[in-house]
């Protein structure tokens, strides 16, 4: 079975700085590392084919050097890689996005599952996972945090909601986005790594896809972004210490007497 | 034919109205009022309570439209998203909002790439720019460190998702008239590839994303015995138990609970973080919540930063210290 696992390459949240006059983000000098949901993804992926055999095929569109991202979920084990990479993609939203990646699984052909991680950590939208199942016509499970069983004609999963969990059963094809509980991800492995360094990751454009040059980048985009700006903090922090016996007690009094003001008590 | 109208798209479990509808409301009447134009609630289901769909008009709804099948009784992507469409061909609406529950954040991505239409995930600010009368949309991104205002220029209808908890839900004006508009869904629409074979609630009393209170525990009570810690607290305060990703990670609390990035996003009314020192990744999830109280030994923690009330101390003693205390004011 062909398992295809599209990533995200994202800052690393941890690094991120803001500039204070300009409020937009401090790229430089800010780590780039697969987004960290992508990594349940690419072991459940990964999971699967040891089970029931097949390749695993990591894609991902971003800038040239997201092949890198590419190369490290090639050394976690997944099989092979497609970078999709091209100034015409530059600004895409989510509609945009969902769109090339659904034209570059056609052109990889025949996908048992497509296996997303449910967001990225900075878009933070989740919305890419089940654009792409909408542009290929395919049943969709999102939230996704056990695979029950897979075989040719059926998925059954366990999809997570607000009350407990769903278990669904699809039709295969299928795309999943799937969240942390569904597989603790793997370390690279040395053959991993050396197998990543030296594999061709191919590179592909927009001419070796079959898409309409209109809904490309910032101009097949809906969406727009306005401004970015820094959230306000709006919260000051009252703060009491309460480190022996005596301070305790009227600390204590004061945060009951504060939920009593707002009204939560 | 014009696009216009504001619509909300509103959720029922077992045939009854959910809150979020009623925060979508609130929502969606403040953007129609603005636009000068009418709110349309939308519900699909199966043998929806009549008295929750006049419910709607009570809140703010100027129409109720309803597609009702056995087949839409459970949330399910395909056929959600048939109906959706042939609504939304009829009525051409300008604005759809949504829950960013686990159905908005599904059936929304799903629907917008068949619409043709501009879709933004998580909004927490809503408004119509006045100069266009295209509709506002404010969103955190990267992990909560910016706020990016997003419009759809070109594409109709606009759609948006919006955080739970975020707004009140509309208080019902008895009194207020509206149409109520109930279809059955066409056979046509309903096939799902997609089946729902069973489902298994929750063990805890209430979910996380739902609750008014949420008390969460990090790596600070030190293992994973000492949740027992807090558990009073959460029982005196009527609130759903959250963990760091800390937490869960050591197997202290069940990944259900993890309030973060890669976790739930919560906005309760009261946020009561023990023992979470508040990394980036975890005020990502629950900065948005009303009111934050932080109890933490580290006065430098970063959790006091979006905090409202903090307590620098050893949560060890202070947390059953406040437990008692609750205790005897509900007793007063």
């Amino acid at each position: 079975m062909r398992f295809i696992v599209p990533i995200k390459q994202v800052p690393e949240t941890n690094a991120v700085r803001m500039d204070e006059e300009t409020g937009t983000m401090v790229r430089e000098g800010v780590e780039s590392i697969i987004n960290p949901l992508d990594l349940y993804a690419i072991e459940i992926a990964i999971r699967l084919r040891e089970q029931h055999g097949g390749e695993v095929i990591s894609i991902s569109m971003g800038p040239a050097n997201a092949e890198k991202a590419i190369r490290e979920a090639i050394a976690m084990g997944c099989d092979s890689g497609v970078l999709i990479t091209d100034k015409a993609f530059a600004g895409s939203d989510t509609w945009a996005t969902s769109y090339v990646l659904a034209a570059a699984i056609r052109r990889i052909g025949d996908p048992g599952l497509i296996i997303c991680g449910e967001r990225a950590t900075d878009g933070d939208t989740g919305q890419v996972g089940p654009g792409i199942a909408s542009f290929l016509d395919l049943p969709l499970a999102t939230y996704v945090g056990k695979v029950e069983h897979v075989d040719n004609d059926v998925c059954r999963v366990r999809r997570l909601i607000e009350s407990g969990y769903e278990v669904l059963e699809t039709d295969m094809p299928a795309v999943l986005t799937v969240v942390k509980e569904v597989a603790d991800p793997r370390l690279p492995t040395l053959r991993g790594k050396q197998k990543a360094r030296k594999v061709e990751v191919p590179a592909w454009g927009a001419d070796d896809l079959d898409t309409d040059p209109n809904r490309l980048g910032l101009k097949g985009s809906p969406t727009r972004v306005v401004k970015i700006f820094r959230p306000q903090v709006t919260r000051q922090c009252r703060k009491v210490t309460a480190v022996d016996e005596e301070s305790i007690g009227p600390a204590v009094d004061e945060l009951v007497e504060f939920l009593r003001q707002r009204e939560l008590i | 034919m014009e696009h216009r109208g504001v619509w909300i798209v509103g959720e029922q479990s077992e045939g009854r109205v959910q809150r979020i509808s009623h925060e979508l409301l609130t929502r969606g009447r403040e953007l129609a009022d603005k636009r000068e134009t009418d709110l349309t609630a939308v519900v699909l289901g199966n043998d929806i309570d009549a008295d929750d769909l006049q419910g709607l008009i009570d809140r703010g709804a100027d129409r109720v439209l309803t597609m009702e099948a056995p087949e839409l009784e459970h949330f399910l992507v395909e056929p959600y998203t048939a109906c959706m469409m042939q609504l939304i061909e009829r009525h051409r609406p300008e604005i759809i909002i949504a829950g960013a529950t686990s159905t908005g954040r599904t059936l929304m991505p799903y629907l917008a790439i068949r619409a043709d239409a501009g879709l933004t995930a998580d909004c927490t600010v809503l408004d119509i720019e006045p100069e266009t009368g295209n509709l506002l949309q404010t969103r955190p991104a990267i992990g909560g460190n910016i706020l990016a205002t997003i419009k759809t220029p070109e594409y109709r209808p606009q759609m948006a998702t919006v955080r739970p908890r975020s707004t009140r839900p509309a208080e019902p004006q008895p009194g207020r008239g509206g149409e109520i508009d109930r279809q059955t869904a066409p056979k046509e629409l309903l096939g799902s590839r997609v089946r729902r074979v069973d489902f298994v609630p929750d063990e805890s009393e209430h979910g996380l994303a739902e609750a008014d209170v949420v008390v969460s525990v990090g790596r600070g009570i030190k293992k994973g015995e000492n949740v027992t810690v807090v558990e009073p607290l959460a029982e005196s305060l009527d609130a759903a138990l959250g963990a760091s990703r800390d937490a869960v990670d050591r197997g202290w609390m069940s990944y259900p609970h993890q309030v973060g990035l890669s976790g739930q996003t919560v906005s309760p009314k009261l946020y009561v973080a023990v023992g979470v020192s508040g990394s980036i990744q975890h005020l990502a999830g629950m900065q948005t919540a009303e009111t934050i109280v932080a109890i933490n030994n580290d006065p430098e923690a970063q959790i006091f930063r979006v905090a409202d009330f903090g307590i620098v101390g050893d949560l060890f003693e202070i947390v059953p210290a406040i437990a008692e205390k609750l205790r005897e004011a509900a007793e007063d």
